[in-house]
């Protein structure tokens, strides 16, 4: 183990100035580091007034209503983890550290889906981690209310770099919430996040994760995801707010027969914003499929490249890639860039679709002679855009995306 | 209700209507033909205010309001609504979503669930609006969204274009009860209502009509007397008819 532990940091060391693959590049060294102390909140309901409000964003429940377990972290300091009472017998919720301590197992799932030295985002995570989530869904647990994570910054210019890792266990099946935002007054910071997720045999996760990040912020998450056989796994991602610079690829292996992932996300660029986005999929199992549907709806001089690459080298396998640009400004500018692959796969069923344009005028009209007002027809059109081929979205989100129609249409469209 | 004064419109430069006078009269159902791209649906459009067109001259006048410049949802507001001959698919909203939006902007209608049920529109709801859709639901779908709208003056172009018997006879009702043809005497909805074969008029009792070729109101008079002509002499006959020299 100790091995293993010293080579990853060599390999960390090693790549802790290789330039990302995709998305602009960035010096992290500038970025304060933080003290490390926890302060840990008794209760949930203890969590300062600002800092409940930017959760709140995040879809994040400070009464813990309809949650069977939360995890609050603020920059470096973890705040809060705990499970309901009632619920500890299907889960656990912890700081990723103690996990590791309690768990001998747990380095069987450190950085396995995701390589240490991709690039100096996980090389500055491994060698400079603080906090992150350990969510573990026991054996055949169906758990009823969500999970919820949340992960604020409220020091400007700093930086947030965590390791989550989520293992759903064979034949459970739970839904996790979690959301990134940041106090009203931090414009400027980093964030990096390695997740890795684990479906086990016929485990079910949907993972929601909405972002909230200041407008001079530059945010790499590093995602892997394997799925085994029968399992399946959904993400849905929604980025609402402004940033600086957004740049995220995650990883899914279909590694077991009839394994499912979805990648749902719903963007909306606006002002400098540069958001670079996509999904890959290795279809390696019979009968495994996935999908990956992309909205960006893009205003300002925001910049938004949308990718998505399917490969198969499996036969009996499907999947589908569609990418949709909705444009609101002149000067916005949307790339999709959907890539399909196949090897020594020749019954493999791979799709994709692309589309990018502005709100179709003719529709507006139509909408207009129905006696609505051009904002409320643009509005009406936006909204039902970002939820295009996006079926079930949680309540959360649905509000969200709600109100991002009115907000693009209230704020002009640049 | 509704007056129009040598209105002039032209498309991309082309003229496309000339010169067209008419009025229709409270309570009356008024009936428009004429040749394929005579310019029956641009007139629809500058009525209202719709299209990819511009009213070079004259006055559209609603209830003694000039509405030629007005925008579009302010005539609908004020109680214009049409059926279009080919609307737009809007696959970002369902049925459902557009029929509430429709029903938001105007008075509210109460009674959405009873019509969605008289226009069999019920297991189209949840589709993507005229994604697939077939000619009659295209069309049903748009008489949904007209009763909800419940116009004073309902401009419907085409009802029956790619629409079976059975169909039309679910449309004809829709007209007939949008335009409260059932009050003999007390009418005050108006219509007017593009049509080529006249099957519809077995569903109403329409008071005039008017032939448009090549953008001039070239005849007018009994609905039913036009369809005869037309059906004898075609068009072109028109042209040369001797009640209108
Ligand atoms: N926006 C536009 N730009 C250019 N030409 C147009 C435009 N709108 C209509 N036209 C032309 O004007 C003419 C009349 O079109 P319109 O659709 O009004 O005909 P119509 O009488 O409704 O025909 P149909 O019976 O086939 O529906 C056609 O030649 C059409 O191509
Ligand atoms: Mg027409």
């Amino acid at each position: 183990m100790n091995n293993r532990k010293a080579e990853l940091k060599k390999q960390a060391l090693a790549a802790r100035d290789k330039q990302a693959l995709y998305g602009p590049d960035m010096e992290l060294g500038g970025y304060g580091m933080g003290n490390g102390e926890d302060k840990r909140l008794k209760n949930l309901s203890d969590i300062p007034s600002r800092l409940k409000e930017a959760s709140l964003l995040a879809g994040f429940q400070a009464g813990e209503e309809q949650r069977s377990g939360s995890y609050l972290q603020q920059g470096e300091n973890v705040l809060y983890d705990r499970v309901k009472d009632i619920y500890r017998n299907q889960i656990e919720v912890m700081q990723i550290e103690e996990a590791l301590k309690k768990y001998e197992w747990l380095w069987d799932y450190w950085w396995k889906t995701v390589a240490v030295d991709t690039d100096k985002y996980t090389a500055w995570t491994e060698l400079h981690h603080r906090g992150g989530y350990f969510m573990r869904i026991k054996r055949g647990q169906k758990v009823k209310m969500p999970i919820q994570a949340c992960l604020l910054m409220s020091e400007n210019a700093a930086s947030q770099r965590v390791h989550n890792i989520v293992i759903a266990e064979e034949g459970s099946r739970a839904e996790i919430i979690t959301g990134c935002s940041t106090s009203p007054k931090v414009d400027e910071g980093v964030h990096l996040g390695v997740s890795e997720f684990y479906i086990h045999k016929n485990a079910e996760l949907s993972f929601t994760m909405v972002h909230n990040w200041g407008a001079a912020f530059h945010v790499r998450p590093r995602t892997g995801i394997v799925v085994d056989e029968g399992g399946s796994f959904i993400s849905n991602y929604i980025l609402l707010r402004p940033l600086e610079s957004l740049q995220t690829n995650p990883r899914a292996v279909l590694r077991g027969r009839g394994a499912r992932v979805r990648f749902n996300s719903i963007i909306h660029g606006r002002e400098h914003s540069l958001i670079d986005i996509g999904s890959v999929i290795d279809l390696q199992a019979e009968e495994s499929r996935g999908e990956s549907v992309s909205r960006a709806a893009v205003s300002d001089e925001a910049i938004v490249t949308m990718r998505g690459l399917l490969r198969a080298d499996t036969d009996k396998t499907r999947g589908h890639l569609s990418c949709s640009g909705l444009l609101l400004s002149r000067d916005a500018v949307v790339d999709a860039l959907p890539q399909l692959s196949v090897s020594g796969a020749p019954g493999a069923d791979l799709a994709h679709e692309a589309a990018i344009g502005p709100v179709d005028e003719e529709s507006v009209q139509y909408l207009m002679s129905r006696g609505l007002e051009r904002e409320e027809a643009e509005s009406a059109i936006i909204q039902g855009f970002m939820k295009v081929g996006i079926e079930g979205l949680p309540e959360v989100l649905d509000q969200l995306v709600k109100n991002l129609g009115r907000q693009i249409t209230e704020s002009g469209r640049g | 209700m509704l007056e129009l004064q040598n209105v002039n419109v032209i498309a991309e430069g082309k003229p496309i209507l000339t010169d067209i006078s008419f009025k229709i009269p409270d309570g009356e159902t008024h009936i428009l033909m004429g040749p394929n791209g005579s310019g029956k649906t641009t007139l629809l459009h500058a009525i209202m205010g719709t299209g990819n067109i511009e009213i070079k001259s004259g006055q559209i006048i609603f209830e003694g309001e000039d509405i030629t410049a007005l925008p579009t949802h302010e005539r609908a507001r004020r109680g214009i609504g049409v059926a279009a001959q080919r609307p737009p698919v809007i696959q970002e909203l369902t049925l459902a979503t557009l029929v509430d939006l429709v029903k938001k902007a105007g008075n509210g209608a109460k009674n959405v669930d009873e019509l969605v049920q008289t226009m069999n529109c019920g297991y189209l709801m949840d589709r993507r609006f005229n994604v697939n859709f077939s000619g009659g639901e295209v069309k049903r779908a748009e008489f949904l969204q007209l009763l909800v709208q419940d116009p004073k003056l309902a401009l419907i172009d085409e009802p029956e274009s790619g629409v079976d018997l059975d169909n039309i006879a679910v449309i004809g009702r829709a007209l007939h009860r949008l335009l409260k043809q059932e009050k003999v005497l007390d009418r005050h909805k108006s219509g007017l209502i593009i049509t080529h074969t006249g099957y519809i008029l077995e569903y109403l009792n329409a008071d005039r009509g008017y032939v448009l070729i090549d953008g001039h109101i070239a005849c007018s008079g009994n609905p039913r007397d036009l369809f005869e002509e037309v059906e004898i002499h075609g068009y072109e006959g028109c042209e040369q008819c001797i009640r209108c020299q």
